[in-house]
C-alpha cells in the first residue's frame, strides 16, 4: 500500500481543487434554480427555438421546469465534463510521470514488481475518482435540500453511477496511453476527453452520426438520457466496461514489458 | 561465489547498439570497477542487471538467480545509486528516505540517521531545493540504509565534493569489510585504481578486458622523456608523441633494447623512463583495442 498512499498524497491537492471547483458550480447553479423556475415558460420558449443546440445538451428531452431536469442539464454537464477532464489528467500522468521526471530508476529498483506498482497506481486514481463523485453527489443532495426541492432518488443514483463508470473508462483509456508515452501527457489526456465529449455532442445532434454513441462513453453517462428514461443503457454500459477492461489490460501489459528508458 | 554473472548479454534498442555479447563475473566481497567512456554501454549493463530493461539475448544472474525472473527477490538485497539521482519534487528528504525504506519493508531509521549525519545531509530540506551533490547524497542513503549484500553504483561520486567522495568511499570500504560486494561504474580512473581490486573495461558495447586492477595497470609500455632534442628518428611502436620546445615525450611498447640502440645514435642531453599511469594506459591502449 506504500505506493497507493504515495500517489494519493501526490494527487490530493488536485482532488481538492477539482472537487472545490465542480462543487461550487453545482451549488451556484442550484441556488439560481428557484428564480429560474418562476420564469420557466419564457426560458422554455427560448430553448425551443434553439433547435439542434438544445438537442446537443439534451434539452429536447428534459424540462427546465423540474429540478431533476434542470440538474441533469446544468449540473450533469458540469460533473460529466469536469470529472472526465480530471479523470483524463489523472490517468495520462499516472505511469508516464515516473519517466518524465526520471524517478522511474528510483522507484523501479526497489523490491516491488511492476505489476504491483501499476496496480497500486491504478487503484489510487480509481479511489480519487470515486471520492470526487461522492463529493459531487453529497454537495448536490445538500444543495437540492436547501432549495426545498425533492430528489428523484432512482434517477439521481443511476446518473451518478453512470458518471463513475464514465470517469473510470476515460481514466483507464488514458492510463493505457500513459504506459506508452514518456512526456507530453496533458495534451493527449485532455485531447482524448475533449474528443469523446464532442463525439457525444455530434451523436446528439444528427441521426446520421448516431452510431457514435457506441464509441463515446459520454452517451451512457448523458444525464438527459438517464433521467428522462430512468435507466442506464445496458448495451452502451457493457461496451464501456469492455473498453475499460481492455485498456487496463493494455496498460498493465505494456508497462510490465517495456524498457524503462534513462 | 560469483555475485554477478553476465553471460553473452546483448541488448539492442531497436537497431541501435546497447551492449554486445558481454561476459562478466564479479566475485563476492569485491569492489569491482566498470570503466568505459560515455555511451559505451555501462548504464545499459546496469539497467539490465536491475531489470529496468530486458536483454535482447543472453542472460545475467545476481546471487545465482536470473535477473529477469527473480527481479523482485534480487532487488531486496541490492542498493543502487543511479547516475542521475532524481526524486519526487515537493517531498522532503526524510520522506523520500522513509518511502524507500517502506518499499523495502524495513525499518531503517537508525541507519538512515547515521548515514545522513556522516554525509552532512539536512533531511528537512525539500527535494527541489537540493543541489546535484545533495541529491546524490539522498541516493546514497537510499542505497545503503537497508544494508544490502550488493551495491550497484553508476557514477556515484559525480557532484560530490572531494571530502564527501572520500567519506563515501570509506563507507563503501566498511560495507565491503562486512562481506558486501560493490559494482562500481565510473569514468574516473583514479577512483577505480584506488579502490577496486578488479575491473572491466567496456567500449562500444563490447568488453575489452576484465582483470585485476594491478595487472591492468601493468604494461610493458613505458613513458619516455628525451631532453635536448626537437625531433625523433624513425622508431616503430611509438604512441602519443608530444614534442615540446626542447624535449620529446612518447609512449613506447616493444623491445627496449631496440629502442635504446636507435636512441644511442642520436644526441640528447637527458632521458627518463617511467611507468605510464592508468589514465594513459586506458587512453592509448584499451581504447585502440576496441576499435
Amino acid at each position: 500500500m506504500t505506493i497507493f498512499k504515495h500517489e494519493i498524497k501526490r494527487n490530493i491537492k488536485k482532488l481538492y481543487i477539482w472537487c472545490g471547483a465542480v462543487s461550487s458550480l453545482i451549488v451556484l447553479c442550484l441556488m439560481i434554480y428557484p428564480e429560474m423556475k418562476s420564469n420557466v415558460d419564457d426560458i422554455m420558449d427560448l430553448y425551443a427555438n434553439l433547435g439542434d443546440f438544445s438537442a446537443a445538451f439534451g434539452m429536447d428531452r428534459l424540462s427546465f421546469g423540474t429540478v431533476m431536469g434542470f440538474y441533469a442539464i446544468e449540473c450533469g454537464t458540469m460533473i460529466g465534463i469536469g470529472g472526465a477532464f480530471f479523470a483524463a489528467l489523472l490517468g495520462i500522468d499516472i505511469l508516464s510521470k515516473e519517466e518524465n521526471y526520471k524517478t522511474s530508476e528510483f522507484l523501479l529498483t526497489h523490491p516491488i514488481s511492476r505489476r504491483r506498482v501499476v496496480c497500486e497506481k491504478l487503484f489510487s486514481i480509481l479511489t480519487i475518482i470515486i471520492v470526487f463523485n461522492l463529493t459531487c453527489m453529497i454537495v448536490s443532495m445538500l444543495s437540492i435540500a436547501i432549495i426545498n426541492e425533492t430528489i428523484l432518488w432512482k434517477e439521481f443514483l443511476l446518473f451518478h453511477l453512470g458518471q463513475i463508470i464514465l470517469h473510470t473508462e476515460i481514466a483507464c483509456i488514458c492510463f493505457a496511453a500513459s504506459a506508452f508515452i514518456k512526456r507530453g501527457g496533458i495534451g493527449i489526456g485532455l485531447g482524448i476527453a475533449a474528443l469523446l465529449y464532442f463525439l457525444s455532442i455530434f451523436a446528439n445532434i444528427t441521426d446520421s452520426l448516431e452510431f457514435l454513441k457506441y464509441i463515446t462513453p459520454f452517451q451512457y453517462g448523458d444525464a438527459a438520457n438517464i433521467i428522462s428514461t430512468s435507466k442506464l443503457d445496458g448495451v452502451l454500459i457493457a461496451i464501456g466496461l469492455i473498453v475499460t477492461a481492455i485498456s487496463i489490460f493494455i496498460g498493465f501489459y505494456k508497462y510490465e514489458t517495456k524498457d524503462i528508458s534513462a | 561465489m560469483a555475485v554477478i554473472e553476465i553471460n553473452n548479454l546483448t541488448k539492442y534498442y531497436g537497431k541501435s547498439r546497447g551492449i554486445i555479447d558481454l561476459n562478466l563475473k564479479v566475485e563476492q566481497g569485491d569492489i569491482f570497477g566498470f570503466i568505459g567512456p560515455n555511451g559505451a554501454g555501462k548504464s545499459t549493463t546496469i539497467r539490465t542487471l536491475l531489470g529496468l530493461i530486458s536483454p535482447t539475448s543472453g542472460s545475467a544472474t545476481i546471487f545465482g538467480k536470473d535477473c529477469t525472473k527473480f527481479k523482485t527477490e534480487i532487488l531486496a538485497n541490492v542498493g543502487f545509486i543511479p547516475s542521475e539521482t532524481m526524486f519526487y519534487n515537493g517531498m522532503r528528504v526524510s520522506e523520500i528516505i522513509s518511502f524507500s525504506a517502506k518499499l523495502h519493508k524495513k525499518d531503517c531509521k537508525n541507519e538512515a540517521k547515521i548515514l545522513c549525519e556522516r554525509l552532512q545531509l539536512d533531511d528537512k530540506k525539500k527535494i527541489e531545493e537540493l543541489s546535484l551533490g545533495n541529491r546524490k547524497k539522498v541516493g546514497i542513503v537510499c542505497a545503503m540504509q537497508h544494508n544490502p549484500n550488493l551495491y550497484i553504483f553508476d557514477e556515484p561520486t559525480s557532484g560530490l565534493d572531494p571530502l564527501m567522495q572520500k567519506e563515501f568511499f570509506s563507507m563503501v570500504k566498511e560495507k565491503q569489510k562486512t562481506g558486501s560486494t560493490v559494482f562500481l561504474s565510473s569514468h574516473t580512473l583514479s577512483e577505480i585504481q584506488r579502490y577496486c581490486k578488479n575491473a572491466a573495461i567496456i567500449r562500444d558495447g563490447k568488453l575489452i578486458v576484465s582483470d585485476s586492477v594491478d595487472s591492468l595497470s601493468k604494461t610493458s609500455a613505458r613513458r619516455i622523456n628525451l631532453h635536448g632534442i626537437t625531433s625523433l628518428p624513425k622508431i616503430e611502436g611509438l604512441i602519443d608523441v608530444k614534442t615540446q620546445e626542447n624535449s620529446v615525450s612518447f609512449l613506447y611498447q616493444g623491445e627496449m633494447q631496440k629502442l635504446i640502440k636507435t636512441l644511442s645514435t642520436i644526441q640528447f642531453s637527458d632521458i627518463t623512463i617511467s611507468e605510464p599511469d592508468i589514465e594513459e594506459i586506458f587512453l592509448h591502449f584499451y581504447e585502440k583495442v576496441g576499435k
